[in-house]
């Protein structure tokens, strides 16, 4: 007690006593981070990190909805050019002048060149002399390099080789190089890469392809220094976790100062980052949420994030609570205790959280999770009627509503085809919905009944849920991965679901490698499956329908395998065409297509909740991008305040057990010295 | 003694060979190198030949047990077991598959593990054997049957209760000290003084009825009888000459288990985000880190067997009627 008493008038605090107060943003991570490196990272959780360090080209507008690109490092955003008649496409990119690297050991010349001692030495990369330099075009250049190194696993590697001219080849070229020790890019030539000036390069694509530039906003397309790189591939720096991919080296708002993966990474502010202001203008509602009143004010706000590994749920809500973590999602668990739905569906926190200043923000997800329906399934697959009428009639039976309500506590909506709200392409009200499964009536949408479904199985061939032929029941199969006893719930809804229109479901749960492989070979029926939007496009959400990119025959992102000549030839025209009506008509054409044949349940949309202290400024939830800390601003005063006051030691059960304790110990003092006392001892 | 440990030694190869035949007859049952690969690479946009070159890299493109392709020698040697495996024997761990050094992972995260499974032993000995001890003192009395109904309710109870309530009330209602976390240096008591507390509590059943058992069974025996009849001190009689005599068994359980102190807890570690080598285990598992799980594995055998030997070596400390030929 009197060394927690040290600690001050807060005993439970995890940070130390002189942060308190601070310009800091206290935050978590559950899972490590694989990689930290632009050209291999690709999750959202080690996005939190990449994307405040490193600047792409391009971002999206903090405030605007729909999803808007503006330039980040770019001068502007890059206008494609079409040549040689439409065989190629350029991009031709300016930088910005002036922009400067955070301090890094790399651009000394002399850390070039350590000794085995110094490095063995070294507790961190920044404990070597510092310095920087201005970010040019060669970086970007030297990063579109990368995607084909040898060395490095990067995931839009494929993709990008379809389009950047020379690309593959260029990853030939490197193949042939010796396997070990630094590679230096500059001295290989990328064709469709090239360098016009120091701030300015010039990309050069085999076709169009405008989603292009949605890449550019993307940490693959972040520059990187080539010093950087060859100071970590000096000896003995991978045995110290001194590597590219766990250390980031960027020009952005934040620089990683401690990384230990275990415990806690720390970002703090880049000293040379060069200042960049807050929007001035948003969308309705923003000026009214207090969101514009920061407009014109140099960013970042926040000197330091700290994040701390919060493995377990329980912890972390609770850290939440005690004010030690600003902000935080909320897990099923906390749902009831965090947020009151009121009988109009309206979502607000409940009064245990608005009494200590708790907010919620919710925001739709470019995500959309489907029940998908194996194309080439013998049963439930193929185009003809029986099976399309099969599909339809369970799509009816799959009451989304009810599933969002049980198993997501309301947070999400029906999906009504492909594409997620806030995407170009997605309609809303009467003309959105999915004529197969709602009629609209009094102005909403109204599932369809029961009946219908089984009117609809009847004609498909199974009446009352047999095959009209055999006689026999019809049993579907759904693969799907078991991820513990909580499942058992959702596997019994979709049972009772099927079962409403007299159908059997037998449910084949594995792990999540047997499942993707039996995605990939084919041998499924019916399974789940959902895709988050790389980019704010609809060609991201429709290519996932197209027949090239089928998983069983390509290896591609069309799980079901769905085939239909005239969607894929619909999919080629829309893809290249910029948001426009004749694209929406396109569109239109492809959902209505997607809505007849059905190769999926449209299932759920799902809505983020989260919840943020009162301190917390200028936060609002973008689901497309992660460079939000630079835009929050935080009263730590006014934190470190309202800590001591939900955070008292409560001392008084200690004291009251200790007492019991002594209380307890004279009955056997006393019993000990009677029998100490004793001529002889008791038989 | 030394021919005996020399032979203890000799004996351990064998054993750890087996381990890690099972470790890896396990790991690849159930997993793949396709599998491992796809695991790392993640779910969207992994093509074949990603996870071909991933393969490649790691050496996981080679058959698991026996290379048919090869002659003689190579026919074992050009295998991922043989690969993987050998270099263990000489403390080589390598890289985690996310390309981390083990041996570095482990160096840094050995100091959390002990920070909390040291104090955890020794407080919770201490506690254990003094429960144990007035349990024997008040034997067939109220006191003593309540306290072995007391131990039989504590072990019945699951050790995440223990956690989840401590947590609760210690840090969530009474705001002691930090539900979760952890600092180096003199700052790490503030972190692990909880976790510490419930290990201790969470132990004191079992303990506490193995201890009492022990000391109870001491104290049947003839030269406690002789003790009393010279007129000793019952507390003299039960810590000189009880406890003493009790220390074979006593040390049998702790000995054995000082050496596995380096590996962590895996459950605590979880719960109070104490970056240790349970914590570890558990992301490797969950990460399908075979690399991870196989120098962990080989280490927990490692120090089992040393564990072992050290009981067999510290029994010719307290009775010097043991001989180890």
């Amino acid at each position: 007690m009197i060394f927690l008493a040290g600690c001050g008038e807060v005993w439970n605090d995890p940070y130390p006593g002189a942060e308190r107060g601070g310009s800091i943003l206290y935050s978590s991570f559950a899972d490590r981070p694989k990689h930290l490196d632009p050209v291999q990272s690709y999750t959202e959780d080690e996005a939190v990190f990449t994307q405040q360090v490193y600047e792409p080209l391009l971002q999206y507008h903090y405030l605007k909805r729909p999803y808007e690109l503006i330039p980040l490092t770019a001068v502007e955003v890059p206008k494609a050019r079409s040549i040689d008649g439409g065989k190629f496409t350029v991009y031709e990119i300016r930088i910005r002048p002036g922009i400067k690297y955070q301090p890094h050991p790399g651009f000394v010349a002399e850390n070039q060149k350590l000794t085995s001692k110094i490095v063995g030495d070294l507790k961190s990369p920044y404990d070597l002399p510092l310095g920087t330099r201005e970010l040019t075009a060669d970086d970007y250049i030297y990063q579109i390099k990368r995607l084909a190194h040898p060395r490095l696993h990067s995931p839009i590697y494929g993709l990008m080789a379809a389009y950047i001219v020379g690309l593959e080849d260029f990853s030939k070229e490197l193949k042939q190089q010796k396997p070990d020790g630094w590679l230096d890019l500059r001295r290989h030539r990328l064709k469709g890469v090239e360098r016009v000036d120091a701030y300015t390069f010039r990309v050069t694509l085999k076709a169009s392809y405008p989603q292009f530039v949605y890449w550019l906003a993307m940490p693959f397309f972040a520059p990187l220094p080539w010093e950087a790189e060859k100071f970590f591939e000096q000896p003995g720096m991978a045995e110290k976790n001194f590597t590219l991919d766990w250390w980031p080296v960027g020009s952005g708002p934040y620089m990683l100062t401690e990384n230990n993966p275990n415990a806690r990474m720390v970002l703090e502010k880049n000293p040379n980052f060069r200042g960049e202001t807050y929007p001035s203008e948003g969308e309705a509602g923003d000026a009214e949420a207090g969101l514009l009143q920061d407009a014109g004010k140099t960013m970042p706000f926040v000197e330091k994030v700290v994040f701390s590994r919060e493995k377990e749920s329980i912890p972390y809500w609770n850290k939440f609570l005690q004010g030690y973590y600003d902000t935080s999602g909320i897990g099923s668990d906390q749902f009831d205790q965090a947020v009151r739905v009121s009988i109009e569906g309206d979502a607000d926190v409940t009064p245990e959280m608005e009494a200590k200043g708790i907010r919620l923000s919710t925001s739709v997800e470019t995500t959309v999770g489907y029940l998908a329906f194996n194309w080439d399934d013998a049963v439930v697959g193929g185009s003809s009627e029986k099976s399309r009428k099969l599909r339809h009639a369970v799509s009816i039976a799959l009451d989304i509503e009810e599933q969002i309500s049980i198993f997501a506590n309301g947070r999400g909506i029906p999906a009504n085809g492909p594409i997620a709200p806030g995407i170009f392409g997605f309609r809303e009200g009467k003309a959105g919905i999915n004529p197969v499964v709602y009629d609209w009536v009094d102005g909403k949408p109204v599932r369809k009944s029961v009946e219908a479904a089984k009117k609809l199985l009847a004609e498909a061939g199974y009446p009352n849920g047999r095959d009209a032929t055999t006689g026999q029941p019809l049993v579907l199969y759904l693969d799907t991965v078991a991820r513990g006893p909580g499942d058992k719930a959702a596997f019994d809804w979709y049972r009772r679901q099927f079962e409403k229109v007299n159908l059997q479901l037998e449910i084949r749960t594995t792990d999540w490698n047997r499942f993707q492989e039996k995605i990939r070979k084919g041998a499924t029926q019916i399974f789940r499956l959902g895709w988050n939007a790389d980019y704010p496009d609809p060609e991201n959400f429709l290519f996932l329908l197209y027949g090239p990119q089928s998983r069983a025959r390509h290896q591609g992102e069309n799980a079901a395998n769905y085939a239909s000549k005239e969607y894929d030839a619909l999919f080629e025209q829309m893809k290249n065409l910029p948001n426009s009506a004749q694209r929406q008509r396109l569109i239109d054409r492809m959902v209505e297509i997607a809505r007849r044949d059905a190769p999926w349940v449209w299932g759920i949309h799902p809505k983020k909740y989260s919840l943020r202290h009162s301190w917390i400024g200028n936060d609002k939830p973008n689901t497309m991008a992660r460079n939000n800390i630079k835009y929050l601003k935080l009263d730590g005063e006014k934190r470190a305040a309202l800590r001591r006051e939900w955070n008292r030691p409560v001392i008084w059960p200690l004291i009251g057990i200790l007492l019991f304790l002594a209380i307890a110990a004279v009955p056997a003092v006393l019993s000990y010295r009677r029998r100490e006392r004793m001529a002889a001892r008791p038989t | 003694m030394l021919a005996y440990i020399i032979r203890r030694i000799l004996y351990a190869i064998p054993i750890l060979i087996g381990v890690n035949l099972i470790t890896f007859g396990l790991f690849f049952v159930v997993n793949t190198p396709d599998d491992m690969a796809r695991m790392q690479l993640g779910a969207k946009r992994v093509t074949p030949e990603a996870i071909a070159k991933w393969k490649e890299e790691r050496g996981y493109d080679k058959p698991l047990l026996l290379n048919s392709k090869k002659n003689g020698l190579e026919k074992i040697t050009e295998t991922i077991f043989y690969e993987k495996s050998v270099r263990l024997f000489a403390f080589d761990f390598g890289a985690a598959e996310d390309k981390r050094d083990i041996a570095h992972e482990i160096r840094t995260r050995m100091g959390p593990s002990l920070a909390l499974a040291i104090p955890a032993l020794l407080v919770g000995l201490a506690v254990n054997i003094s429960f144990a001890l007035l349990m024997a003192f008040f034997r067939a009395t109220y006191l003593d049957l309540w306290g072995v109904v007391l131990c039989v309710a504590m072990m019945s109870v699951s050790t995440l209760f223990y956690i989840i309530g401590g947590q609760y009330v210690a840090s969530k209602l009474w705001h002691l000290v930090p539900i979760s976390g952890y600092e180096g240096g003199l700052d790490a008591a503030r972190f692990v003084i909880l976790p510490v507390a419930i290990g201790v509590l969470g132990g004191i059943g079992a303990g506490g009825r193995w201890y009492r058992t022990l000391f109870l069974e001491e104290m049947g025996k003839d030269y406690v009888r002789t003790a009393r009849a010279k007129g000793l001190a019952e507390s003299v009689v039960l810590f000189r000459h009880v406890l003493k005599n009790a220390m074979i068994p006593i040390l049998t359980g702790v000995v054995v288990v000082i050496p596995l102190l380096f590996m962590g807890s895996l459950l605590t570690e979880s719960f109070f985000g104490i970056p240790g080598l349970g914590s570890y285990t558990i992301d490797a598992i969950q990460a399908q880190d075979f690399a991870v799980v196989r120098s962990m594995v080989f280490i927990g055998s490692v120090l089992y067997i040393l564990g072992l030997l050290l009981t067999d070596l510290s029994y010719t400390l307290v009775d010097p009627r043991v001989r180890l030929e």
